[in-house]
């Protein structure tokens, strides 16, 4: 574990330039963007605070995992902006750190009139965004695109530029490059309390002790709305929307090998068939808003909606195992947009309200973030002495992993010992995580970062010898 | 990529493939066994108690005790054994991509014999809905946490399911420390033998709430409850547990079959097979509980005895110096008139060599009653899933044990089986033991010796 990392124990001295507030995969880039930034010449210190024992562990983890065009955004919003902008930024970085990509391309299915009616707005919707490549197809070409459609398409829309993406890489990424940076990773942290001191420093109160920054950056997610009262506003309420999905055997794979979206109508948003960056299938998302701001439980309503639907949109999909189902909560407002405000009174950046589309437009909120911070001073300019991006192990489907690769057994056997069957996770990918500079809290921290036990058997094998893998981290630190 | 050329892969380690391999060493063929885990053995190796062997080696002794015996057996029969090797897809008709610690490995083989195995459902492809919590877990992964790394599991356990494995779990948790506070079955009675689950229920203590299933698991951190629902009256309520274990819920361990593209089996979702344990692929056979998921470990292992001569028949008619080696006496109560060779499929179609160049030595040397591709399908009708083989092919001798397996899926207590072909029936017979959901049906194979070979369909159903 790399020194600058901690779980427990005293909290790093002094008083950081910038403390971001949430490790997920908005923090992260926050981080990393702010770390690589320089004051007047002096690299700016910076801390990512999460209240949970991993990065990358609350909705950043549940996501639908979708690089959005952002073909569909409102037009004029900040969102649209930074979505389309964040597309562009994370692809490149997604080749440069080796977060795996897909560009598996997308179509909108209508399965009624008022639907397929809406095809022609969607395109000019997308056109206002700057995404010109929709075409509308009729019904047969739907169905040559995706054979296991179930009957009843009337037409689509192509969103050829849509792509499928690992976030649990994308989000780990980030914080090494934050790490790489120079910059602390301090979690099981919660922020329970802010203080103003009468000089240049908030004191940051958590369950861990208390933080001092000159900076804070609020990108809590579910928790920023409470975060920004702490501040002494009252701007937005976050309202967690849970949607659930399910996650069918990679069996079902040839079914789906492009994302197939639902077209907005009057009958709400539907759900999406989407191929998934691990060679599974994903049915969902549900939509329903909850109080409960850790409630990420799975529902029989929620199951027994997108059986429902998926019997209708690919009925042969139903006939595979479901081998994962997991709701996430997603940080709706009542706003339309992002909320990111900057109070240059108390040195403080929210970045809140960031809906599903955050994981694509996470690098350009953080390039948004210094910008605002540059207005006020504290952000002078790019670092010149920056280390490259870290490599991330490869943990996409299509393309090679240790057990197929040749070279890498013979120089280690342990990544020619499978230890998961299912996923075909070795003993070399195990060791590896767990010795990396941000190593995994528990079984579900290796699983985002090895996919050790996220298979078909969900452990009827492997389950007891990752446990006995995995017992180093239950010792106290 | 080094390459081995094997007369028989066998695929998977367990009763059945590691019986298999002994068979043919012994006949004299080159055989390999692949098997992903550490040591070879399968499920036995982690089922610490009494019951194995009895029907292949008349004998009764513990799991592991098996599992090593049957790997020595293999071993001393002059198979190569190879542990921690994983076959990650086919290159070919009979040529498998294989990851070892020691590289990666290609096997060009003569036959491939699957012997892949079946494993338990868990909660996920069950659909429980609720929190995920750690402590929630398979038998087979409490077996290998217990037996094999004398792990801890919790001090309250709930058990979903009340199959013979079930009660095996509640031993397991036993030795462990822990309880069993509730068994659930969604069935109106145990799945279990009655033998078992009377003396199991007094002497382990352990309730059993029939018609009832779990519909929610609580608990963030870990297991602190469940909620279950009895189908009878709708009611619900909590359980408190930290533990929980889905337990029977059999699934064939099908990636290789499936990414071979072998027809599959929808009711077991195995691949099917013959009387002979052929798949739809040519020298591909696939034995065990991959394709009756699951009958216990010697009914399996007997799968690795019948497969020894249809593999050596098969690859014999490869070769030039062909001779047939089908034993005609055990198809005395099989349908074994052979089907013309001209009703519709030419001479060779679908047969294949053991190296599938070779055409020529195909037609004549292959089993006297046709192929794959013209045997006749087999069915089950409710309350049967599942029956198997899943195709009867005449003159290839009886299928192993000369039984028939079914599964069921509910209770009858007395067993009137019916067999039709064509809106014909050709046999009928009421069976000493009932039909029970959560273990196999056995019906003697000799009700199908009335079947016209050249007839459509078999079907089996309950009168």
């Amino acid at each position: 574990m790399n020194p600058r990392v901690s779980r427990s124990g005293p909290l790093p001295d002094g008083t950081a330039d910038v403390a971001v507030i949430g490790g997920g995969v908005v923090g992260a880039a926050v981080a990393r963007e702010l770390a690589g930034r320089e004051s007047d010449g002096r690299p700016l210190s910076v801390v990512l605070v999460e209240a949970r024992a991993d990065v990358g562990d609350g909705t950043s983890k549940a996501s639908t995992a979708i690089l959005h065009t952002g073909f569909d955004a409102t037009p004029g919003t900040l969102e649209s902006r930074l979505v389309r902008r964040g597309y562009e930024l994370l692809g490149e970085y997604a080749g440069r750190a080796g977060v795996p990509v897909e560009r598996t391309g997308a179509v909108l299915v209508a399965w009624t009139a008022e639907e397929l009616a809406a095809l022609p707005g969607l395109a000019a919707k997308a056109a206002k965004n700057g995404y010109l490549e929709c075409e509308t197809l009729g019904a047969e070409e739907v169905y040559r695109l995706v054979p296991a459609l179930g009957p009843g398409v009337l037409g689509g829309l192509t969103v050829p530029g849509e792509a499928i993406i690992c976030p649990w890489t994308t989000t780990l990424a980030f914080s090494l490059d934050a790490l790489a940076r120079g910059a602390h990773v301090v979690l099981n942290a919660r922020v329970k309390g802010v203080e103003h001191d009468a000089g240049e420093e908030t004191l940051l109160l958590t369950s861990r002790g208390t933080l001092r920054a000159r900076w804070v950056v609020n990108a809590a997610g579910l928790g920023s709305g409470a975060i920004d009262r702490l501040f002494g506003h009252e701007r937005f309420t976050v309202t967690p929307r849970r949607g659930e999905l399910l996650v069918f055997d990679k069996m079902a794979r040839p079914l789906a090998d492009r994302i197939v979206l639902p077209v907005p109508s009057s009958r709400g948003k539907g759900v999406l068939i989407s191929p998934t960056i691990y060679g599974n299938v994903m049915l969902g998302p549900t939509a329903e808003d909850l109080r409960d701001h850790a409630d990420t439980s799975t529902s029989e309503a929620g199951f027994a909606f997108l059986v429902d639907k998926g019997l209708a949109l690919m009925p042969a999909l139903l006939q595979e195992e479901v081998t994962a189902s997991y709701a996430g909560l997603r940080a709706a407002t009542e706003h339309g947009d992002y909320q990111v405000h900057l109070d240059a009174a108390r040195r403080y950046l929210v970045l809140g309200g960031i809906r599903s589309t955050g994981l694509t437009s996470s690098m350009a909120l953080a390039e948004h973030a210094a910008g605002l911070l540059a207005e006020t001073g504290l952000v002078t300019s790019v670092r010149d002495d920056l280390p490259d991006p870290p490599r991330m192990p490869n943990i996409g489907e299509a393309f090679p992993r240790p057990y197929a690769c040749d070279d890498l057994i013979g120089e280690d056997p342990a990544y020619g010992t499978v230890v998961c069957f299912c996923e075909r996770v070795t003993a070399g990918e195990i060791r590896d995580a767990l010795a990396s500079p941000l190593p995994p809290a528990d079984l579900d921290g290796l699983r985002r970062r090895t996919r050790a036990m996220m298979g078909r058997c969900q452990g009827f094998f492997c389950g007891a010898e990752i446990g006995e893998r995995l017992a180093p981290l239950e010792e106290p630190r | 990529m080094n390459v081995t050329t094997p007369d028989v892969a066998v695929v998977g380690g367990g009763p059945s493939g590691l019986t298999a391999a002994a068979g043919l060493a012994a006949a004299g063929l080159r055989v390999l066994v692949l098997d992903r885990e550490r040591e070879a053995g399968g499920v036995p190796r982690h089922s610490d108690h009494t019951g194995y062997g009895l029907r292949d080696l008349r004998t009764l002794m513990t799991g592991p005790a098996y599992a090593r015996l049957l790997a020595n057996r293999a071993l001393e029969a002059g198979a190569l054994v190879r542990t921690s090797a994983m076959v990650t897809g086919w290159a070919g008709e009979r040529l498998l991509d294989v990851t070892t610690p020691e590289g990666r490995l290609r096997v060009d083989a003569g036959a491939v014999v699957l012997a892949t195995g079946a494993r338990e459902r868990p909660r996920t492809a069950r659909m429980v809905p609720g929190d995920r919590p750690p402590g929630v877990l398979t038998t087979g992964q409490l077996q290998n946490v217990v037996h094999l790394h004398h792990g801890r599991v919790g001090t309250r356990a709930v058990i979903v399911g009340a199959e013979p494995v079930s009660w095996s779990a509640v031993l397991t948790l036993r030795e462990a420390g822990c309880r069993t506070v509730l068994m659930t079955t969604e069935h109106a009675r145990p799945e279990s033998y009655a033998a078992f689950s009377v003396p199991g229920r007094a002497a382990l203590r352990v309730p059993v709430a029939t018609a009832t299933r779990v519909v929610r698991i609580s608990g963030r951190d870990a297991v602190e409850s469940v909620e279950v629902e009895d189908l009878r009256t709708g009611e619900r309520r909590t359980v408190p547990c930290d533990t929980v274990v889905f337990t029977g819920g059999w699934i064939p361990d099908h990636e290789l079959a499936r990414a071979a593209g072998l027809a599959m089996d929808p009711g077991s979702r195995g691949p099917v097979v013959d009387n002979t344990l052929a798949t739809s692929r040519p020298g591909v056979f696939a034995i065990g509980n991959l394709v009756h998921p699951v009958d216990t470990a010697d009914v399996a292992a007997l799968d690795g005895r019948h497969v020894v001569r249809h593999v050596q028949a098969y690859l014999a008619a490869g070769s030039p110096a062909a001779s047939r080696t089908v034993d005609r006496s055990a198809a005395r109560d099989f349908p074994y008139t052979a089907r013309p060779s001209g009703s519709g499929t030419s001479p060779g179609t679908g047969t294949g060599g053991a190296h599938g160049d070779d055409e020529s030595g195909n037609a004549g040397g292959r089993e006297t009653g046709g192929t794959f591709a013209d045997a006749i399908p087999l069915r089950a009708e409710a309350p049967f899933r599942w029956v198997f083989p899943g195709l009867v092919r005449p003159g290839a001798g009886a299928p192993p044990r000369r039984r028939i397996l079914l599964w069921a899926t509910e209770h009858r207590p007395i067993a009137r089986v019916v067999v039709t072909q064509d809106g014909r029936e050709i046999a009928r017979r009421t069976l000493p033991w009932p039909v029970s959901p959560g273990r196999v049906f056995r019906v003697p194979s000799s009700l199908l010796s009335a079947a016209d070979p050249r007839g459509g369909a078999i079907t089996i159903s309950l009168a």
